[in-house]
Parts: structure tokens; sequence; C-alpha cells
């Protein structure tokens, strides 16, 4: 298990460096710079960028500019961002804990939902359930986020007012946050009435954020029972006569849940890209919003440094799927 | 001591949260984060209205909703002979505000006023670079390094300002957000604990309003500061709601969840406007929206030509299709709201018949040429690319085949600049301080490369700018400015497009909101009926 671990580590080093550089040339080649950005309609004279391009050391090879932001990172420090001169890991932490509840939340309604759907479509193959599941399904991953989200705040908020349009919590609310996660804060403020604002502005971004999620786990984990539940094994047992539910649930679910555990893992990904929209559309302050902020201010610190702690995260979460796949299966660990 | 000190601060904290149930409180929905609450290192309209709007003083205030000036922090100010000393009599008595984080222990002086400006303009005084990379853009864009000479404290409340050369936008120059006074001895203060920091996320200032909390590109706490010198504000807490899409706070606004909102997108104002909760008041926007030619690349260096091409353009089809009727035909440079403004100019006719002969006489046949449509949405042309479509339809009828093109946004600005720019460029200007010179500097010959997208320097307009400047008398200045018009309208180096209208929708509830031309939102002596 533990040479396992090795090996998958081993793995992340050359990714990572392989994300910063990415990163920081993705950065560069987007056109306009932090400078002109920063000036804006305003503008800069030709003297004054030339002295800014200086300050910043723009103007220097970009081997080196990489070389020293990598230098940096190694020892910690993402750098300063240009627009709001606050160190991006502050910003980063400050930020992430929204991000992280609402793509949880998200997270959960979409394995709570898309298991059950996929399972159902499965064993009732063919069925009206199954179409309209699988129809249903197609749609959710098709809808573009941002038509989506203002569909709903125009429905329930606008419409139906059973949610509050956007932020995190009632501004009548008002307590110095604790861990950054609002459902937990809004419980340690002991105010009455804020967990449940706190709830209520979370669902409906975590209905947008969860969809795609939703539809990729309930197709995928109906795939993965179809697949299993052709299998020998099943048939057997089910000519020991063992009950239906057992078959399913013990023999079919638990085989199939290996490529289901793979897509949850890989959803992560989708959910951070998702958040950027997400965020957006219900003003959630997360990184998704932030990073949106800063490509457009073309803050090349917090973008290139963004991505990289994104990344990270992303790759820890895969790092935690593979080893539970080895929890999960055996013969994984021995391969 | 100390520890009676965080108690008092204690003590506020929860005067201030725990008072908010009852609390009078106001809504904005704001369209961005602040970067920042230092008022002068950032430029952009919403760092304004969160920092140097509701926090801070300057010595000098523009009039609620107009571009004239009037006593700020200095109750009155003499200006010398020759326009070049200027000194200012503070009034006595102005309090810093008292946070958690801050207690004063005097009052303004003329060591604030000059620690103000000497921080960003002073390479050698250590606030100049307390944040990585600041530029001090705005008093470096006003050209203020090389105005301003030195700043003398005669006393405690009187500071004179010598200048290198007389400026009649000086006063108003002052009452822009980049000139807010800041306190000296809150700086000292962080300076010995080491936190520089924090005076621009925890910030501390003499106006209206002061800082209790900001949750990053959430929400904006402010509370009614009892020692403003304009009096205490009706409203006890100002909260911003940063929401970045304008379809989103409008929903907000009609869903109660803010009183106020800022730039609405123009495909919602109807149906705020037919909200029976909701009010929705309206300005002429202190603006200009145009197309510069490149007046030094054929055939466009010829008058007839661009007068021809400016006679091609149906303006009114465009006010009326990417306006929606929210804006008038310019004529001039300069808005029809602001002082010096000549009525007598005409404008040049829509007439596609007499354009096309007009570019016949002028030998030019199967022009081809370019349209430069901007990739964002602005007040003074909310969308460029419609326009570009509409101008190029118009091109055709008579015989000028156009194309249009579009760059990333400092990428699209940056190309307009270069010299053989190929085309006719799309921009806009928003007025920062209600004088003239600050829309007809934008057409100077020092401009080119900067702001001058028209590349256009003409001896007769320049000298005008530059008389105007060097002018003190208003009456005289509005002569000279009437004719720079005159000469602008004749030789055409853009096509004045649009003035556009500004909006902003509101509760019924809210009152005392006054739109402001300059752009910013003020909440000072705003109210809120419960």
């Amino acid at each position: 298990m533990l040479r396992y671990l090795l090996h998958k580590l081993a793995l992340i080093v050359p990714t990572v460096f392989g994300i910063s550089l990415a990163a920081f040339a993705f950065v560069r080649l987007l056109p306009g710079d932090p400078i002109l950005a920063l000036a804006g309609e305003r503008g800069v004279s030709p003297e004054r960028y030339a002295q800014l391009i200086e300050q910043f050391g723009y103007n220097r090879p970009y081997v080196i500019q990489y070389l020293e932001y990598i230098g940096r990172v190694l020892t910690g420090d993402f750098g300063i961002s240009i627009a709001t001169k606050r160190p991006v890991l502050g910003e980063f932490q400050a930020l992430f804990p929204a991000t992280l509840e609402l793509a949880t939340i998200a997270l959960i309604i979409a394995v709570l939902l898309g298991i059950p759907a996929g399972i159902f479509a499965a064993i009732k193959r063919g069925s009206w359930f199954d179409q309209a599941t699988m129809g249903v399904a197609l749609t959710g991953y098709s809808m573009p986020i941002f038509w989506w989200g203002l569909l709903l705040i125009i429905f329930f908020s606008g419409y139906l007012g059973w949610t509050p349009v956007s932020g995190r919590i009632g501004l009548q609310y008002f307590f110095k946050p604790t861990t950054g996660f609002m459902l937990i804060d809004s419980l340690i403020s002991g105010k009455s009435g804020a967990f449940r604002s706190a709830a209520s502005h979370l669902i409906l971004p975590a209905i947008v954020l969860a969809t795609i999620p939703l539809a990729v786990i309930a197709r995928q984990t109906r795939s993965a029972m179809l697949e299993v539940l052709g299998e020998d094994y099943v048939r057997t047992a089910r000519a020991k006569g063992l009950a239906p539910r057992r078959v399913i649930g013990l023999h079919a679910f638990r085989n199939a849940l290996i490529p289901v555990v793979t897509t949850i893992g890989l959803q992560v990904g989708t959910l951070m890209a998702g958040a950027i929209l997400t965020e957006t559309i219900f003003s959630w302050p997360g990184i998704g919003k932030w990073m949106i902020d800063a490509i457009g201010k073309r803050d090349y610190v917090v973008v290139q440094s963004g991505l990289l702690i994104i990344a990270l995260i992303v790759m820890a979460v895969n790092l935690i799927v593979d080893v539970l796949y080895a929890v999960i299966n055996p013969r994984i660990r021995v391969q | 001591m100390k520890k009676k000190l965080t108690f008092a601060a204690a003590l506020l904290a929860a005067s201030v949260i725990g008072g908010m149930a009852n609390a009078k409180q106001l809504v904005y929905c704001s369209e961005a984060s602040p970067a920042g609450f230092d008022p002068s290192p950032w430029s952009g309209g919403n760092d304004f209205d969160a920092s140097s709007r509701t926090i801070y003083s300057r010595l000098v205030e523009f009039d609620h909703g107009k571009t004239t000036i009037s006593p700020g922090l200095a109750e009155s100010w003499t200006v010398s002979d020759d326009g070049l000393e200027y000194t200012f009599k503070l009034r006595p008595g102005v309090k810093f505000q008292t946070t958690d984080y801050f207690t004063p222990t005097r009052d303004l002086n003329a060591d604030d006023v000059i620690f103000s400006f000497e921080r960003q303009w002073k390479k050698e005084n250590p606030w100049y670079s307390y944040l990585e990379g600041t530029g001090w853009e705005y008093f470096t864009g006003m050209g203020f390094p090389d105005l301003l000479k030195e700043i003398v404290k005669v006393d405690d409340l009187t500071v004179k300002f010598v200048l290198n050369k007389p400026e009649v936008a000086f006063l108003p120059d002052l009452g822009m957000d980049f000139a807010s006074i800041v306190s000296k001895e809150y700086a000292d203060q962080l300076d010995k604990a080491g936190t520089r920091q924090q005076f621009t996320q925890k910030p501390i200032g003499t106006g209206p309003f002061q800082f209790v909390d900001y949750q990053v590109d959430a929400v904006i706490r402010y509370a009614a500061w009892d020692g403003y010198y304009g009096g205490r504000q009706k409203i006890d807490d100002l909260i911003f709601a940063i929401t970045t899409d304008p379809a989103v706070r409008a929903q907000k606004l009609k869903a109660g969840e803010c009183d106020i909102m800022s730039y609405p997108a123009p495909a919602d104002i109807a149906g705020l406007q037919a909200d029976t909760n909701l009010k929705v008041d309206e300005q002429e926007g202190l603006n200009i929206g145009y197309l510069a030619y490149n007046t030094t690349v054929p055939p466009f260096d010829k008058v007839e030509v661009r007068k021809a091409l400016n006679m091609a353009v149906n303006k009114k089809a465009i006010i009326d299709a990417v306006y929606q009727g929210a804006g008038q035909p310019a004529v001039n440079p300069i808005p029809p709201t602001m002082w010096s403004y000549n009525k007598d100019i005409k404008d040049d006719p829509y007439d596609p018949e007499a354009a096309k002969k007009m570019l016949a006489d002028a030998g030019v046949k199967d022009l081809s040429m370019k349209i430069w449509a901007m990739p964002v949405s602005r007040p003074y042309n909310p969308n460029a690319q419609r326009v570009a479509e509409m101008i190029q339809a118009d091109y055709a009828a008579v015989g000028v085949k156009a194309e249009i093109v579009s760059y990333e946004w400092t990428e699209y600005r940056e190309r307009g600049k270069q010299k053989d720019r190929d085309g006719a460029f799309q921009l806009g200007w928003t007025g920062d301080n209600g004088d003239p010179d600050n829309f007809l500097f934008l057409l100077g010959c020092d401009a080119i490369g900067q702001s001058n997208y028209a590349i256009w320097c003409n001896k007769e307009f320049e000298d005008l700018l530059k008389k105007g400047k060097a002018t003190t008398d208003v009456a005289e200045r509005t002569k000279i400015y009437e004719e720079a018009q005159v000469v602008f309208k004749r030789e055409a180096p853009w096509l004045t497009i649009a003035h556009s209208k500004v909006f902003m929708p509101m509760n019924k509830k809210v009152s005392g909101y006054v739109m402001d031309p300059l752009g910013i939102h003020r909440f000072d002596g705003v109210d809120v009926t419960e």
C-alpha cells in the first residue's frame, strides 16, 4: 500500500511543475497586460508604462521570471496580487471555504440523487423511468450554467419568492467568520434564523453547480450497473435465490462502484470549473469569481498562483480517490 | 489604558453589531469589489464609491449632483494673482473616525493634508511604495507631479500649495477622489506597529461613514460617523452588497434584497420602471461616445472625407436601436450639461446623397476601411459591435465598404493608439471633474499616443486649449472653449455619436439620493423611510 502511495506521489511532482509552467504561460499568452488593465481607460504614458513594467519585472526573460516565481512558490510565497496588493494565499484562504462549501453541498446533491437515479435506471432499463432519467441527465449535462442559474433565480427568487437572489446569508446577520463555512458559522453564531438564511442562500447555487455532475454520475452509474448486472456472478447470485435487493446492493453495486468513484473524483475538476460561472451569477464570494476577476484584470500573480493552488487541491482529491480504489478493490494495490 | 481602549472598542463594535436590528439601513447593490480602501492608489469608480465617497473627505467637495465645488475640509481659500499659490484655511475641529482599530488623539491639521499628497508624490516618502507596484496613477495622470512645486504648512490650520504653472482646474482636481485626505496619525501608528498594509484594509477618514467590515467579494459594511463635520447621516448603516451581474442586481432590487443599484442593463430598465415598488432616476451622463478617424492616414487626412463619412451615418437610428432611446445624438465633444457647451453649432446633417457626392468630389472611390468595435459595454456606448454594424450599413449606402474589427479590451486600446492604425476607432469618455478641459484634452497634441485616438494635432485647437488652461476668468474661458468646439466641428476628427443617459433604479422608500454627473455614487444625505 505504501509503495502504491509513493508511486502516486512521485507522479504528482512533475505534474505540479507542468501545471505551474502551463499556468505561467497561459496568463501571459492572453492579450493585454496588468499595467494596461490597471491604468484603465485613462491610459498610461509610454514612459510610465516602461517604468511600471520594469518595477514588476515583466521586461525580463520569461525563463528568469518563471524560475523566480517557482523559487518563491517552493518557499510557500505565492506572491502579492497586482490589483489588490494583498497576498494571494491570504485571499485564497479567505475565499476558498465559500467555494468548498458550495462544491461539497453540490457534490452531495449530485451523489445522493445521481447514484440512486443511475441504479434505478439500470434496473428498469428501457422503461419510461430510464428514458426520462437519462433524458433529464442529458439535458442537465448540456445546460449552459449561466442561463440555467439566471432561469432559477427568476423563477424561484423573482416569481415565487422562495429563495434569496444571491449572496451567502441575509444581510441582517453579521458575525465574524470562524470557519469560513457559512452553514457552520451561522450555527456557531447562535443567532436565530441565521442557519436557515445561510441554507436558503446556498440551495440555488448548489443545485446549479450540481446539475452537470449529477447528470454525469447518473449516467455513469447506470452504465456501470448495466455492465455488472450482465456478469456471471450476478446471474449465479440470482440463481442461488438471493433477494433482488441483496443481489443489487451487495454484488452488483459494490462492483459497479469503482468507475462511479472515479467519476465522482473527476467531478471535483468539473465543480471547480462550474464554480467560476455559478459564483459569478450568484455573487458567491469564492475562488471561481476571484479567478474570473483576476483574468479580467490580467493579474498574472493571482491567475498563475490561483490555478496552481486549485490544481494542487484537485490532485490531492484525485490522490485520495486513488487510495479509496485501493481500499475498495485490493487488486489495484497489487497491480 | 490599553484594557480600557479594548473595552471601549468592544463596546463600539457591540453597539454597531447589536444595534443593527433597529438601525436604519440602506443596502446598495454595487457592481464590483473594491481593490482596497485607500482612496488614492486605484482608479475604478467602484473603488472610489467604496472608499473616498463614503469614508473620506477632501479639501473641496463637488456639490451634490453638480460639477461645481464648495468648501470641504478647507473652509476657505485664496489664490495668488499669478495663479501659482493656493492657500487653504482648514476647517477647525474636524474629527477622524474612531474605530476599534484607531482612536485619534488630535483633529485634522495641515500635516494630514501634506501627508495625503506627498505619499503620492515623493518617492522618498516611506508611504510612496507601501503597496507593491503602486503607481498612484490618478495623481500622475492628472499631471500633479509636474504641477506641484511644494506644499507648505503655514500653521496647523493653514496649508499652501505652490504650483509650477497656473492650472485653472486645480480646485476641481482637489475635489477628485485621489485627493482625499487621510490621517497621518493613523499612518504613523501603523508604521510603529509595522502593519502598513492595514492602511488600505482598515481605513480611517473624516467622511460621512466609517468602515465596519469587509467580507471579500461579498459585503462591505459602514456605519454613520457620529463626528462627521457635515452632521450625522440619517441612515445608521450603509451596506454594499457586491453583485457583479446587472441582471442579478435588478432581481435583488425587485426582491427587496437591496434598496438601490448601480448600472442597470439597458434591457432591464423597462421592467424596473414598471415595478410599482421602484423608481428609476435618470440623468444625462457627463460623457461622449465617438468614432475617431485616423487623421494622419489618407483619405481620412482630408476634412471633406471625414465630413462626408459623418453625414453618411444615421445617428438617430443608433440612439434608438443601441441606446434604446436613453441618449441623445452628440454634436460637440463635450456634453450639453457642461458649461461652455456651444449651442450654436449645428451637427453635420444625415444626408447620404450629399455624402456620396462629397466623397466623389474628394476623389474617393471604392473606399474600404475598418470600423473598430470595443469589446465591452460602457455607459457612453452600450454595444459598440451593434453601433459598428449600423455604421457599416450606412457606409455601404454611400459606397464605402467597411470591415468590423475588435480585440481584447486592453489590446484594443493599445492598438488604437498606433499612429498607422487602419480605420475609424470607437471609444468614449466620462468626465472626471466637470471641467471642459477634461474632455477637450483628449484631442490635444500632447495626448497623441495616449488618449488622442484621432491622432489629430491642430494648431488652432491646441492654442485655444492652452489658452483655456491658463485663463482663470470663467466667462473668458467659456468663449475660448466655445471657439475650440467650432474648430473641432469644422475639422471633424471624430464622428460624435451620442451622450448617453445614466439610470439609477431604487426602492421608493429611498429619498434624498442625488445622481452625480461624474458617475460617483454617494450616500451622504440619503434617507430610508420604513
